[in-house]
C-alpha cells in the first residue's frame, strides 16, 4: 500500500515535471494537473494511510483515520480546478491572439 | 467589538466585490461608486487596527478554539501590512479611475476588491493552510488584474504568470502536508511550539518542508532565482495593477518574516532559512542592479529596481537581529512606496507615447510635472539623500555586520542610480524638437502620483518615531511569546 501510494505520487510528479517543462502551453496545463493530481495523494498521505476506518471517533470502530487531510485535499482540489479552468481560457485567448500556443515571450 | 473588527478587512472587500459582479455589471459609474467607498472605509479600518495593534489580538472564526478552527491574529505586523496596502491601493484607485484604466475591462473593481481580500487576509491568518487558501485568492484576483484590458503580449506574459504561480502554489501544499505529517497541526502557534519538539527521526523531514517553503515564499518575493517571473508580469501588467502589485513581493517577505520569527528559526531548522536568504539577496540586489542598467524599457527598468529592492529587504531580514528587522520594515515600507509611485509614473509616460522604449525621444505632455515626480521617486528609489530610501538604506547598513552586504547594497545603488539618471535624461531631457502629441492633464493622476511621493516624504520626516515603533514591532516578532499566549491553545499538547 505504501509503496503503491508513493511510487504513483513519484510518477505523477515526475511526468508532470517533465510536461511543464514543454514549450507549448498544452503540455504545461497537463504537466500542472499531474503535479496537482500528486499533491493531493500527498497530501492524503499526511494522515497516514489506515484502511477501512472512519475519519470520526466513533465507540464502535476500532479507530479513526485523521480527517483533517481529507478537509485540505478537498480544498486542494477545489481551488486547483478553478486555477486550471483560469489558465486554460488565458491559453486559448493567446493562443487565438498569438497565432500559436508557444509559451515563450518575446520582448 | 475590537475583536470583531479584525475580521472585517477580510469581509468587507469580499461581500463588496460580490455585490459589484451582482448588482453592478454593466454600470461602471455604481462599480466605482462601491469600489471607491470600500476603499476608503478599508482605509479608514486599516489605520484605526493600526493605532489599536500594540498587543496581538486573535479572532477566532466560528469561536472554535485554536488549534481546531482558524484563528485570525492582529498584531503590530499585520497592522502595519495592512495600513501600508491603504496607502498604496487608496492612491493607485483614484489613478485607475481617472485615467479610465478601470473601463477597459468589465470587472476591474470587483477584483480589485478580491485583491484587497486576499492580501488582508494573508496578512491576518495565524493559519499556515489558510495562508495558502489567502494566497490562492490575491493570486486569482491579480490573473484577473494582470491580464485586464487584454492585448496579446499582456495575455502571453499573464500565461508565464499563472504558470510559475500555480507551481508554486503545489510547492506550497507539498510543504504544508509535510509539515503536518510530521507535527499534526497548522496553526501558527502550535507550530512554534511543536517545531523544536520534533523527534531526531522527522527532522529531516522538517528541514525539507522548511526548505519549500522558503521556496514558495522567494517566489513570490522575487528573490534570485526565482525572480524570472517578475520583470515580464510587471512590464506587461496595466499600469495602475503593477503599481498595486508593489505589495505583492512584500507578502512573501512578510511570510517570510512571520514564519520564520514564529516557526523556523528554532529546532531542526534553526538558522538555516537565514543562510539560505542572505547569498540569495545579495545576487537578487545584483540582479536588479544589473537589469536596470541593461532594460530597454522604463517598465522593465522599474520591475528590476523593485527586484533589487526586495534583495535590500531580504538581506536585512535575514540578518535576524532586532535592528536589522527594524530596517528591514523600514525599508520595505519605503519601497513600496517608491516602487509603486515609479509604476504609476511609467503608466504616466506610456499613455503620452504609446510605448516605454527609452530610446524614443519624442517629448511628451505636461513633461516638466512628470520629470520633476520621476525625480523625486527615482531619488527615493536609488538611496540618495534627501528621501527616504537613504536612510533606509542607512538603517539596512548600520545593522549589518559584514563588509560583503555593504559593498554589495553601495555599488548596487549607485548602479540603479546610474540606470534611472540615464532613462530620465533620455525620456525628459533629449526632446528632439517637434511638438509633443497633445494629451489632458488628468490632475487627478499626477495628484495620486503625489500622494504615494508624499508618503515618502512623511516617512523621512518621521524616521524617528516610527523607527522607534518599528522596533518594537520587531522586538515582538523575535520574542513571539505573547503571539503564541494570545493564540490561546487548547487540548492536550
Amino acid at each position: 500500500m505504501e509503496i503503491l501510494l508513493a511510487a504513483a505520487i513519484g510518477l505523477l510528479t515526475a511526468g508532470g515535471i517533465y510536461l511543464i517543462l514543454r514549450l507549448r502551453t498544452f503540455p504545461v496545463i497537463l504537466g500542472l494537473s499531474l503535479l496537482s493530481y500528486a499533491c493531493n495523494l500527498f497530501i492524503f498521505a499526511a494522515g497516514r494511510l489506515a484502511p477501512g476506518l472512519v475519519p470520526i471517533i466513533h465507540k464502535g470502530s476500532a479507530g479513526y483515520t485523521d480527517p483533517l487531510p481529507q478537509a485540505l485535499v478537498l480544498t486542494a482540489i477545489v481551488i486547483s480546478f478553478g486555477m486550471t479552468a483560469v489558465l486554460v481560457m488565458l491559453a486559448i485567448g493567446a493562443h487565438l491572439g498569438g497565432g500559436d500556443d508557444k509559451v515563450d515571450l518575446n520582448e | 467589538m475590537m475583536g470583531n473588527l479584525i475580521i472585517l478587512p477580510v469581509v468587507l472587500p469580499a461581500v463588496l466585490a460580490g455585490l459589484t459582479v451582482l448588482l453592478a455589471r454593466d454600470n461602471l459609474r455604481l462599480q466605482r461608486v462601491i469600489g471607491c467607498v470600500g476603499m476608503l472605509v478599508f482605509a479608514a479600518l486599516a489605520l484605526w487596527l493600526l493605532l489599536h495593534s500594540n498587543a496581538p489580538q486573535a479572532y477566532r472564526l466560528g469561536n472554535w478554539p485554536a488549534p481546531f478552527g482558524i484563528v485570525l491574529m492582529l498584531d503590530r505586523l499585520s497592522a502595519l501590512m495592512l495600513a501600508l496596502l491603504g496607502a498604496v491601493a487608496l492612491p493607485v484607485l483614484a489613478y485607475a479611475i481617472a485615467t479610465g484604466w478601470d473601463a477597459r475591462g468589465r470587472h476591474f473593481h470587483a477584483l480589485f476588491l478580491f485583491q484587497l481580500m486576499g492580501l488582508s487576509g494573508a496578512f491576518l491568518t495565524a493559519d499556515a493552510f489558510n495562508l495558502f487558501v489567502f494566497f490562492e485568492v490575491l493570486l486569482i484576483a491579480s490573473y484577473g488584474l494582470m491580464v485586464h484590458g487584454g492585448g496579446d503580449a499582456r495575455l502571453r506574459a499573464g500565461l508565464h504568470y499563472v504558470v510559475t504561480n500555480l507551481v508554486g502554489s503545489t510547492l506550497f501544499l507539498f510543504a504544508l502536508a509535510t509539515i503536518y505529517g510530521v507535527t499534526g497541526t497548522l496553526n501558527m502557534a502550535d507550530l512554534a511550539q511543536k517545531w523544536p519538539l520534533l523527534p531526531p527521526g522527522d527532522q529531516a523531514l522538517a528541514r525539507v518542508a522548511a526548505g519549500l517553503l522558503l521556496l514558495v515564499f522567494a517566489v513570490k518575493g522575487a528573490l534570485v532565482p526565482l525572480q524570472f517571473w517578475l520583470p515580464g508580469t510587471y512590464a506587461n501588467a496595466p499600469g495602475p495593477v503593477a503599481a498595486l502589485f508593489a505589495i505583492m513581493t512584500k507578502v512573501g517577505a512578510y511570510a517570510t518574516l512571520r514564519l520564520g520569527t514564529l516557526v523556523f528559526d528554532q529546532g531542526p531548522t534553526a538558522g538555516m532559512w537565514a543562510s539560505l536568504l542572505w547569498p540569495a539577496a545579495l545576487l537578487t540586489l545584483a540582479l536588479g542592479a544589473f537589469g536596470a542598467l541593461g532594460a530597454r524599457g522604463l517598465s522593465r527598468l522599474v520591475a528590476f529596481t523593485a527586484i533589487g529592492s526586495m534583495g535590500t529587504v531580504f538581506l536585512a531580514l535575514s540578518a535576524g537581529t532586532v535592528q536589522a528587522t527594524t530596517a528591514g520594515l523600514y525599508y520595505m515600507i519605503h519601497s513600496t512606496l517608491a516602487g509603486a509611485a515609479l509604476f504609476l509614473i511609467a503608466d504616466l509616460v506610456l499613455s503620452r507615447r504609446g510605448n516605454h522604449r527609452l530610446e524614443d525621444t519624442r517629448p511628451i505632455a505636461q513633461s516638466g510635472l512628470i520629470a520633476a515626480l520621476f525625480m523625486a521617486a527615482a531619488i527615493a528609489m536609488a538611496g540618495v539623500p534627501p528621501l527616504s530610501g537613504f536612510l533606509g538604506k542607512l538603517l539596512v547598513l548600520n545593522a549589518l555586520p559584514f563588509v560583503l552586504g555593504w559593498a554589495t547594497i553601495l555599488i548596487a545603488s549607485f548602479l540603479t542610480l546610474l540606470a534611472l539618471a540615464r532613462a530620465g535624461s533620455a525620456l525628459f531631457w533629449k526632446g528632439s524638437g517637434q511638438p509633443p502629441a497633445p494629451h489632458p492633464t488628468q490632475p487627478m493622476t499626477l495628484a495620486a502620483t503625489g500622494t504615494l511621493l508624499a508618503g515618502l516624504v512623511a516617512l523621512t520626516l518621521f524616521a524617528g518615531p516610527l523607527t522607534t515603533w518599528l522596533s518594537e514591532t520587531a522586538q515582538d516578532l523575535h520574542a513571539p511569546a505573547a503571539y503564541v499566549a494570545a493564540t490561546a491553545l487548547q487540548g492536550g499538547n
